[in-house]
This record gives C-alpha cells, structure tokens and sequence, in this order.
C-alpha cells in the first residue's frame, strides 16, 4: 500500500462521511409513507394512520401495511421476497424495496419541509 | 499455450465459487440483491498474471456462467452493471501505474457497488436510491482492502513458483 492508495481510500471515506450527514442518518421518525411504482408516485400515506395498502401492476401484487407507525411488506408475489424480509421500518429516508415489481416504499418526514407554494400564498 | 489456457480455465473455475459463495450468503446492504463482488479476488489477481484480455474473458464469461446456472435476469444485470464496471476501472488504474494492487483493488471494490447502484435506480427509475451510497461507499473500500490483501498475496506466491517452474 503506498502513499496514493491511502490517500484515494481516504477520499472515498470523507465522500461517504459527507453523505451520511447529508442524509441525516442518525434518523429521525418519519410522517409520511411514499409509496412508487415503476418511476411514478402511486401514493402517499400518513405513518400514524394503520392501513393495508394492495398495490397491483402488471409485474405483480405487494401488500404494504402501515401499522403503529411502523410500515412493513406483508406479502408480495415476487420471485425473491426480498421486501418482505426487510421487515418494519420507521425512520426518515429508509425504504422498502421490491426489485422485480418496481415498487419503493419511503418514510419521508414532510413536517419538517418547507410549506407548499400556495399555502405560502395564503 | 496450453498452459495458459489451463490457467484461464482455473481462474475462471476460482471466481464461479467465489460468486457461488456471494449467492448463497446474503448481505443486506438495503437494497435488494446487492452483492459484495468478492469474485473481484479473481480479477485483480488476473490483471497482474495475466493480460487483459484473458482478465476481460475470465470476467464476462464468469457473468454469463453464473447466469445461466444460478441466476435471473434481474441478477444478470446486476452482476454485469457492477463486474463489468468494475473491471474496467480496475483495467484503467492498473494501467495507468498510480495505485499499487491496494488502491486498484479499492477502485474495484467501490466501482462494483456502484455499478450495482446504477442498475437498480435505473430499474426503479427511483433516486431515492442514492441514500444507500455512502454504505455502499464504505463497504465498497472494505472488500476492496480484503481482496487486495489477499490478491496481493496470491500474486507474490505465483510470481515465485512462475520462476521456479522456469
Ligand atoms: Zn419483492
């Protein structure tokens, strides 16, 4: 290992340091379940609401629950069930993924953003 | 001739268990099928053994073994996003001479990830994905120091019974 090594691993560190602050990672609660399907927004859910979300596209069918202000996959007809092993999630920025179905799951904390345009206006 | 090809052979046969390990192992990085690349050990001993063009043949036909055995397509792209983009950079930096076999094996390391974080905002068509970049960071530059560490081993041993067989 020489000098330039260190130097590159050092860089790539101080890169990840940054992007963790950047995305607040010792994380919040987050208010808001955003759910995408395929690139678009399928819907948003307020976190403190239980509710049982059946999302149904052409690749496949998930079921989201929301449930004490934790969101987890409960069932989906993939091939890997990668989603419905990721288990419960709560805080600001973690999803659940469904690769095959294209689907994302996200905890946003809209509380904490800035007011929507036309409420500035009123 | 004969030799290398049997030295191809080899190295191909090495990386199919390392992916094999890879896909029977899971780790978690949040996003689905993410792999750690540890097949790079094959690669970047291959770079410094062998030529490119044997290392680029090792590599793609590793991909396309492990596919057709073992895999889907949404594990294909994946393995070919992060091997492919891997190698490359790892091709690149091992010749331009700036790294020793550490920081080549670091570039390939995160590379790999990357290469995987790609193809998978680009299947989501989702950049919420970017979140998981600074793990991916991370973990990229730990594989990258294991496997050069161990690469750098396996080279200074074959370099020595290179020259003892000749
Ligand atoms: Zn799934």
């Amino acid at each position: 290992m020489n000098k330039k090594d260190l130097i590159l691993i050092g860089a790539v560190l101080l890169a990840a340091l940054l992007g963790f602050l950047f995305f607040n990672t010792d994380k919040d609660k987050g208010s808001t379940v955003v759910i995408t399907l395929d690139g678009n927004q399928y819907g948003t859910y307020p976190i403190s609401t239980d509710k049982t979300i059946t999302v149904k596209s052409e690749n496949g069918i998930n079921t989201v629950v929301i449930k004490s202000g934790e969101v987890y996959m409960q069932d989906a007809d993939c091939p890997d069930k990668y989603c419905v092993d990721k288990g419960h999630i709560s805080k600001v920025n973690d999803t659940i993924i469904c690769l095959p179905h294209k689907l994302v799951v996200e905890i946003k904390d809209t509380d904490n953003q800035p007011p929507e345009v036309d409420e500035v206006v009123k | 001739m004969s030799k290398r090809i049997a030295k191809v052979g080899i190295f191909v046969a090495l990386a199919m268990i390392f992916s094999y390990i890879e896909a029977i192992v899971p780790f978690n990085f949040g996003i689905p099928g993410v792999k750690l690349g540890i097949a790079n050990i094959v690669v970047v001993t291959s770079l410094y053994q062998l030529s490119i063009k044997e290392t680029v043949g090792i590599s793609v036909i590793r991909i396309f073994l492990m596919g057709v055995l073992f895999g889907n397509g949404l594990s294909l792209i994946y393995s070919l996003a992060g091997g492919l983009l891997s190698l490359f950079g790892m091709i690149f930096f091992s010749k331009i001479k700036i790294f020793s076999v550490m920081g080549v094996s670091v570039i390939g390391g995160v590379l790999h990830n990357m290469g995987q974080l790609i193809a998978a905002a680009i299947i989501l068509k989702s950049i919420s994905l970017t979140y998981y970049l600074p793990v991916l960071l991370v973990a990229g530059v730990v594989t990258g120091l294991i496997i050069g560490l161990l690469s750098d081993r396996i080279i200074k041993v074959l370099c020595k019974t290179n020259k003892s067989i000749v």
